[in-house]
């Protein structure tokens, strides 16, 4: 989740009103954005994916101050007319489709605020627009630039120009693989022909979307009165949402708002559209759902406080909003107006019976059976490494891979449980001995026919290590618990390279085979280093209860 | 102090030791007398000094012991002893004697002069005889010998010396290596007023039982007999038993509060499919959480098969355009990007296929499930890629959000945290959500415990055919065990240090 610096003085400077810091972290966690800390002036939040709104100095003290009650409702954004025109070539249609574009005039840019703009632009950048790949946006200087603008599509052989923070021109190939941002963004491009580009009328390459801007024009200065801002991406809807947040947080700068004509060959869109959304509000139906009694008045300046305004049944979303889908997103900003801190709790009388699933029960008792005999029990990782799983157990077992594993030390689903205790063992040869250990754990094989192609079981593996233990203690531990659970069982001779020949044995019960039992062999031992003999079984007990 | 109790709790070594003190006080004395090893009779008259039974002082003493030399003719006998033996009737040329009697020059020297000035020899034309008053030295040990002999045997200080044993020790010192002393502390006990009533109490339980046999209980003998009373203050070694790892014994405790309040427990597997991770509950395919960077994916089997079509198309709907009353995401859902097998990042996804199965008649019902999930997470004191986590769900068309409020609360006063604080939050699948925090009972800051809230329509919908109201809760168990058991680094938890394992504390709320 992207974390935003917040100056204390400013927002509360916005907001009118003093607060202490305990005050501030209160309700700072209460609005539904994540605090982090309050250090000095500075505030750190965490802000939820669903708010980009609220990822500027601007759109958080914009939530904050309706929250806590100043400029509540909906808020009115005017949007001039310019008249200007973006033209939408037919050659982006297949590499990037669509674009938004305002125009913004009255610019008072401190170097504050352009250091703003640029947070703003990569917080949006890194989680609305997922790392440019959902959308991109793009700001230029309009003294720069002639207008109308063109975005169209050009053969990536036939891209030069001079790229931002670059000394010389690139071609576009040259751009992705060696200019920095060209590299962290090409595989965005990759696969096609033709790359878009912003272009104005006298035919100056602006930008190359989602790559890079040109040095000659894309770079904000605190002179810049008017600027150029577009976005664009695959979905229209999108592009537009980007392009409000935005814009809005211009005009809460004190800028102005000047819309676009885009021309999508005959079709022509004008961009921004600020005018908010109806959502229809069920009262009813949101009452329900809080477990609360609001009245119509109520819920209109619950809504208010969180920046929207209400008429006749219907919330009205203001247009910087994303994440309204559904009037459970207005009930949930209802419920967050009226303080989930003011909840009253109630715990329903509903009578619903308790069920312990049988398995879980069964394999509880086991672990009480084992605790009984003294055993500690131990709880080992899913996750193992595949040379533990085989190489090291003298065995060559499959084991299924993750795609990507974080390290190599926890590659793989483990495929058996005796090298889980094996490497507890290995792990505690400093501590005192014996060492009698289990574990109830899941073990993971392939299976065509199951959903996943994975079959899932859950296994009991004992190991009894120490200077006394052989395979006589280690069956008297499996003979004791088969006559606690009362199923009969059959051992056989059996080979297995982890253990020692003719020590070994194989247990059937319920006619399955369900265990290896026997004493661990030297040369295994010597690959865990461990020094003190060691005997174990493993138990499968999904075949066990019926 | 209550002279039975005193008398009756005194350890073996005390009663051994204690009578013997009314005879003699040295501890030399003391341990000859008692039979006891000198390390015994010295914790013994520790023990007894400390219960004011005695009075110790002790005296530095200048211990006698046997130097190089002294050892040495231990073994061969005194150099003027073998010059006697060497000499014989007849007389000799002192050349002779010395190779008879493997004496070195020094030693012969030394020789001489003893034996001239005890007249045990004379001289003859260069030769050596020995006198009447030689062949008597010859016969018996002499002071020295005796002296030597004695050493050997016991510890003997300087100032303990009787008359013939002193000279003999100042004709010894005097020679090279023969004799050193060494300083020692020499202690000696006596009887308190105290003492000495326990001694006359002590002779009473002079026979009491010690450890209670078969065969005392079988003869009766006990019936006759005093027990000996125990210092039962006394610190006794540690032992360990078997038992349950910690995080299984947490576990259990959580299963037993939600079984308590009426659920019924889920269970599922650890490979889930995508769909039911990710799309089953809402999760938009292009999410960040669904990134190679967060969740662990199968290299093969890469994918699963998806659930029948019907199922799978309304769900796809309410990605692609909602269901009634919701845009949904608006994107062109991919049941590829379905299919992907994936360790389940969330106990959640057995939620969603447990509300699949439920029929209307089956409602109100009410689910748990307390299981492993896998983020891919690097290990560091924070961070563990395979987590506990406490799941549950009530599917009830009255179910309202100050109901999961309660039900969270009513969950953490029995995990033992009084102070719960609800607060906004956002999920895929939650609307309205929450974040449940509760204050650390120690360094009294809010602590993140997990995310609640009510299942989306988009979500339960295509689930279940209707827009039902579902509570849920996903809670990580970690931090509770950290805090409880104070363990700062979270891999200590899942570590298997037996150390660790036999010595703390159980899991008790």
């Amino acid at each position: 989740m992207p974390t935003i610096k917040l100056n204390k003085q400013v927002l509360l400077k916005k907001l009118g009103k003093k607060l202490s810091d305990d005050e501030l972290k209160d309700r700072i966690s209460y609005l539904g954005t994540d605090l982090e800390s309050i250090e000095g002036d500075q505030i750190n939040v965490e802000i939820f994916p669903d708010r980009p709104d609220m990822l500027s100095e601007q759109g958080f003290g914009r939530a904050f101050n309706s929250f806590m009650g100043k400029d509540v409702g909906l808020k009115k954004y005017k949007v001039h007319d310019s008249g200007e025109k973006v033209i939408i070539d037919k050659s982006v249609k297949k590499v990037r489709p669509y674009t938004a574009c305002a125009i913004v005039k009255n610019l008072h840019l401190t170097d504050e605020n352009i250091k703003e703009l640029i947070r703003i632009q990569e917080k949006l950048h890194a989680s609305f627009c997922r790392n440019r790949k959902r959308a991109a946006i793009g700001i230029y200087p309009m003294e720069k630039i002639k207008l109308p603008i063109y975005f169209k599509a050009l053969p990536r052989t036939k891209i030069k120009f001079r790229p931002l923070e670059s000394r010389q021109e690139m071609t576009a190939l040259q751009m992705l693989s060696r200019h920095k941002a060209g590299r962290e963004y090409a595989h965005l491009l990759e696969g096609l022909d033709e790359y878009p580009l912003f272009i104005d009328s006298t035919n100056q390459i602006l930008s190359m979307p989602p790559i890079i801007n040109s040095h000659l024009t894309g770079k904000v200065t605190e002179k810049t009165k008017e600027v150029f801002i577009e976005c664009s991406g695959f979905d229209f809807r999108v592009q537009s949402q980007c392009l409000n947040i935005l814009i809005t947080t211009f005009a809460d700068m004190g800028a102005e708002i000047y819309s676009m004509d885009l021309y999508y060959g005959a079709k022509k869109l004008t961009t921004p559209d600020l005018s908010s959304r109806k959502m229809k509000l069920d009262l009813k139906h949101a009452n329900k759902l809080l477990g609360l009694n609001l009245k119509e008045p109520q819920v209109k300046k619950l809504l208010g406080r969180m920046g929207y305004g209400y008429s006749k049944g219907k919330a009205l979303v203001p247009a910087y909003r994303v994440d309204v889908l559904h009037q459970v997103d207005l009930i949930e900003d209802i419920a967050i107006a009226y303080g989930y801190e003011n909840l009253e709790p109630e715990i329903p009388r509903i009578a619903t019976t308790a069920d312990e699933d049988k398995f879980e029960r069964f394999k509880n008792k086991i672990a009480n059976i084992l605790v009984g005999l003294g055993l500690m029990g131990v709880n080992t990782y899913h996750l193992a490494n595949k040379e533990h799983q085989t190489k090291k157990m003298g065995v060559e077992i499959d084991t299924i891979e993750l795609a990507n594993p974080t390290t190599k030390e926890y590659d793989v689903l483990r495929a058996w449980m005796i090298p889980s205790l094996m490497h507890v063992l290995g792990e505690n040869l400093h501590n005192e001995y014996p060492q009698n250990i289990f574990d109830i754990g899941t073990i993971f094989k392939r299976n065509k026919t199951t959903e996943t192609g994975v079959e899932e079981n859950d296994r009991l593996a004992v190991a009894l290590c120490g200077p006394d233990t052989d395979f006589t203690k280690i069956k008297q531990v499996l003979d004791y618990l088969f006559r606690c659970i009362d199923i009969k069982y059959e051992v056989e001779e059996a080979e297995h390279p982890s253990f020692i020949e003719g020590r070994v044995a194989r247990i059937t019960a319920k006619g399955k085979k369900v265990a290896y039992i026997g004493e661990i062999h030297p040369k295994i031992l010597q690959n865990w280093d461990i020094s003190m003999p060691v005997t174990a079984f493993e138990l499968n007990l999904s075949e066990l209860l019926d | 102090m209550d002279i039975k109790r005193l008398t009756a709790t005194l350890h073996q070594l005390e009663r051994k030791t204690l009578p013997c003190l009314a005879k003699v006080n040295s501890l030399k004395e003391l341990v000859k007398a008692s039979g006891l090893k000198e390390v015994e009779v010295m914790r013994a008259l520790q023990w007894l000094q400390n219960k004011k039974i005695i009075k110790l002082t002790s005296e530095k003493k200048e211990i006698i012991k046997l130097d190089e030399n002294g050892k040495k003719y231990l073994k061969t006998g005194l150099p003027e002893k073998r010059f006697l033996q060497a000499l014989k009737n007849t007389g000799l040329a002192l050349e002779e004697i010395k190779k008879e009697g493997a004496l070195e020059n020094d030693e012969l020297n030394v020789c001489i002069g003893i034996l001239k000035s005890r007249a045990a020899i004379t001289f003859k034309d260069k030769k050596v005889a020995i006198t009447s008053q030689g062949k008597n030295l010859l016969k018996k040990k002499s002071l020295e010998e005796q002296l030597i002999n004695k050493l050997v045997k016991e510890t003997i200080a300087k100032s303990e010396l009787k008359d013939e044993e002193r000279f003999a020790y100042e004709n010894l010192k005097k020679r090279k290596g023969l004799v050193k002393t060494t300083p020692r502390k020499e202690v000696t006990a006596e009887l308190t007023e105290l003492g000495k009533q326990v001694t006359k109490e002590a002779v009473k339980l002079k026979n009491a039982i010690d450890t209670l046999t078969p065969q005392m209980l079988k003869g009766g003998a006990w019936k006759k007999k005093q027990f000996r009373w125990y210092d039962v203050k006394i610190n006794v070694p540690n032992i360990s038993g078997g038992r349950r790892h910690l995080a299984n014994e947490v576990t259990e405790h959580v299963k037993r509060i939600w079984l308590e309040m009426g659920f019924k427990e889920m269970k599922g597997t650890i490979v889930q499919t995508s769909f039911w991770n990710f799309d089953a509950l809402f999760t938009a395919q292009d999410h960040p959480v669904r990134e190679l960077q967060d969740t662990y994916y199968l290299k093969d089997p890469a994918k699963g098969k998806l659930p029948d079509k019907t199922f799978v198309n309304k769900v796809k709907r309410a990605h692609e355009t909602g269901v009634k009353g919701s845009t949904g995401w608006q994107y062109k859902w991919d049941p590829r990007n379905a299919m992907l097998n994936v360790l389940r990042t969330h106990t959640t996804c057995l939620s969603a296929q447990a509300i699949h199965t439920l029929k209307k008649s089956d409602l109100p019902a009410k689910f748990f499930s307390v299981g492993r999930n896998f983020r891919n997470e690097t290990l560091d004191w924070h961070h563990l890629f395979e987590l506990t986590q406490v799941e549950g769900i009530v599917v009830d068309e009255n179910a309202n959000l100050r109901n999961l409020v309660a039900y969270l609360k009513e969950f953490f006063k029995k995990m033992g945290y009084l102070d719960v604080r609800i607060r906004p939050a956002y999920f895929p699948y939650t609307e309205p959500s929450c974040e449940v925090d509760v204050l650390h009972p120690v360094k009294k800051k809010w602590v993140e415990l997990g995310g609640a809230g009510i299942f989306r329509p988009e979500m339960v919908v295509p689930l279940i055919g209707k827009d039902i109201p579902v509570l849920a809760w996903g809670l990580g168990l970690e931090r509770s065990m950290m805090e409880y058991y104070k363990i700062t680094d979270i891999r200590d938890i899942y570590k298997n240090d037996l150390k660790q394992l036999r010595e703390i504390k159980s899991w008790i709320k």
